[in-house]
């Protein structure tokens, strides 16, 4: 079972997350918790036109929410922004690869909602994503 | 005594059978060791059947009722609180509230006795180690009437700080509030000591023995509280059954928390007068099953004897922290093995998150707890974020923390590929 959840890309993303950091002069920003396990993510995105020019993740907790965050910011890279509004949990579940359990959901779709949040400039609802 | 109490080191072992839950094995055929017994403890069959018989036999809306079947409900439900009383050694089962839960208990104490006796400039004392749930009923009464909170001090090893007591004691407060015993780190505090220093400071005190009463014999009359509230399904009763004990004289000059049904001597359109205690904190229709479940609990728990129970979880404990102790990279929090440690053990492993520590030994089929176990500021003073943490019951035994220990090394060669 844990074999399961912590298959090698979640470990690989959870060791060398990808696109870490903070962009000095994003043009959207936005920070969340997950007040359960107190997992925390920052998204920062300089957008170019209308795609995603450049996107960094940076906070702390556990590797699904960590890994799940870095594996985001590599799926939208150059996306449109109504590419990144439309991706769904399934999709963020899909590149996860592995079984999230109820009680991990909301790590795994932290970054989503944090992007999300930051792109539409009001703060995004969990269920709604 | 002649009853025949199991030695300390065979409790669990031999009464896993009692709990029809622990049966279960998961895909893998792996044995459940649950470990997240301070969250809620799993029900012995004795207490399932004693719910279950409540229903099938007896089961009518308590008091008033003329018929039998009621008058058998309301004598069902004042015996459990008779063995409440016993199991506490209470004065009188009239001092024993049954409420939801240990929350419950101390919002009602915080609305009613709190509003009626705590003034604007007042101070409220509670501890760094407190669950939320003696946090913030205590906030909402201060931010109602003015009142001010302090808390008292930590040391590094998860123990109060009695020279802070006694500074926050010398500016007399009106209230003293704290744990009998951590949820998050099992220190077991000097109860006593405690609260006869808070008594000749003037102030009135209240224990939160949520932990207490699972793992320690309680005597409410050797502590000197005045106000002592526990949970019922931390102590193999069902959910929903909880318990304020309280002095009589206290509870007699208190006003109602919630206005109803059961707790009224008289109701006219414009006012009504109070019920007598226990009735008057009672209102409307009361969890009567649950209360039967719980005072089965208690039987059970008596048969065990509390005292076997504590020294059972001690030495669990103490082989715990033994366990722990040999695995690189985990650090435990809280006080060294002894007497003052009971059966819940916080820790972290180096390089991996507490979330993730805990899906990997659910994985193993041993269920612990991860987060900050409603303790945000003792969490903020330890300076993590969140702890994994294993905590025991009667059923616990020494297979449940070698599986704890082999699921923590399994979690570390995973994270460490």
């Amino acid at each position: 079972m844990s074999e399961q959840l912590y298959r090698e890309n979640i470990l690989d993303h959870s060791r060398h997350p990808r696109n870490k950091g903070e962009i000095d002069d994003p043009t959207a920003t936005y920070q969340d918790t997950n007040p359960l396990c107190g997992d925390e993510v920052r998204m920062d995105v300089r957008i170019e036109g209308d795609a995603v020019a450049e996107i960094k993740f940076s906070g702390r907790g556990c590797a699904i929410s960590q890994a799940s965050a870095s594996m985001l910011t590599e799926m939208v890279a150059g996306q449109s922004l109504e590419q990144v509004k439309a991706i769904s949990r399934e999709d963020i579940l899909d590149e996860l690869g592995v079984p999230i359990s109820p009680a991990r959901m909301k790590c795994a779709m932290l970054g989503l909602k944090v992007l999300k949040s930051a792109i539409y400039g009001v703060p995004q609802d969990d269920d709604t994503l | 005594m002649a009853t025949t109490i199991p030695a300390p080191t065979t409790l669990g072992a031999s009464i896993r059978r009692d709990f029809p839950i622990l049966q279960q094995e998961n895909e893998r055929g792996q044995r459940l060791s649950f470990l997240d017994s301070a969250a809620s403890s799993q029900k012995p069959q004795v207490v399932i059947d004693a719910v279950s018989s409540y229903y099938a036999e007896e089961n009518a809306n308590i008091h008033r009722g003329v018929y039998t079947l009621s008058e058998r409900a309301t004598a069902r439900y004042e015996e459990a609180r008779q063995e409440v009383a016993s199991f506490i050694n209470a004065a009188s089962p009239k001092e024993c509230i049954f409420t939801r839960n240990t929350t419950e208990a101390i919002n009602l104490v915080a609305q009613s006795w709190g509003r009626a006796n705590v003034r604007n400039g007042d101070l409220i004392v509670i501890t760094e180690m407190d669950h939320h749930s003696n946090i913030v009923p205590w906030q909402l009464l201060a931010e109602a009437v003015g009142a001010e909170i302090a808390a008292v001090g930590i040391s590094d090893d998860g123990r109060l700080d009695l020279e802070s007591l006694n500074r926050l004691l010398a500016r007399e407060p009106k209230v003293v509030a704290f744990p009998h015993v951590s949820n998050a780190l099992g220190t077991v505090n000097p109860a006593a000591e405690i609260i006869r220093r808070a008594k000749q400071a003037g102030a009135t005190v209240l224990v939160d023995s949520a932990q207490g009463t699972p793992h320690l014999p309680v005597d409410v009359r050797a502590l000197g509280a005045d106000f002592l509230a526990f949970s019922g399904h931390k102590v193999l009763a069902p959910m929903g059954s909880g318990v304020l004990w309280g002095r009589l004289d206290l509870l007699q000059a208190m006003p109602p928390f919630l206005g109803g049904g059961g707790m009224i001597r008289k109701v006219e359109i414009g006012r009504s007068t109070w019920a007598d205690v226990p009735a008057r904190f009672e209102a409307g229709t009361p969890a009567v099953g649950d209360a039967v479940g719980l005072g089965a609990a208690l039987r059970y728990l008596t048969r065990l004897d509390m005292a076997a129970v504590s020294a059972h979880e001690e030495a669990l404990t103490r082989y715990a922290l033994e366990r722990l102790a040999e695995l690189p990279g985990v650090t435990v929090f809280g006080p060294p093995a002894g007497e003052d440690h009971a059966g819940v053990i916080s820790f972290t492993v180096e390089e991996i998150h507490p979330h993730d520590v805990a899906s990997v030994l659910n994985g193993e089929n041993v269920a612990v707890r991860a987060g900050h176990h409603c303790c945000q500021p003792l969490m903020a003073r330890l300076g993590v974020v969140a702890t994994t943490r294993a905590s025991f019951s009667v059923y616990s035994d020494r297979d449940d923390v070698d599986r704890l220990a082999e699921a923590i090394m399994k979690a570390q060669r995973i994270f460490a590929a």
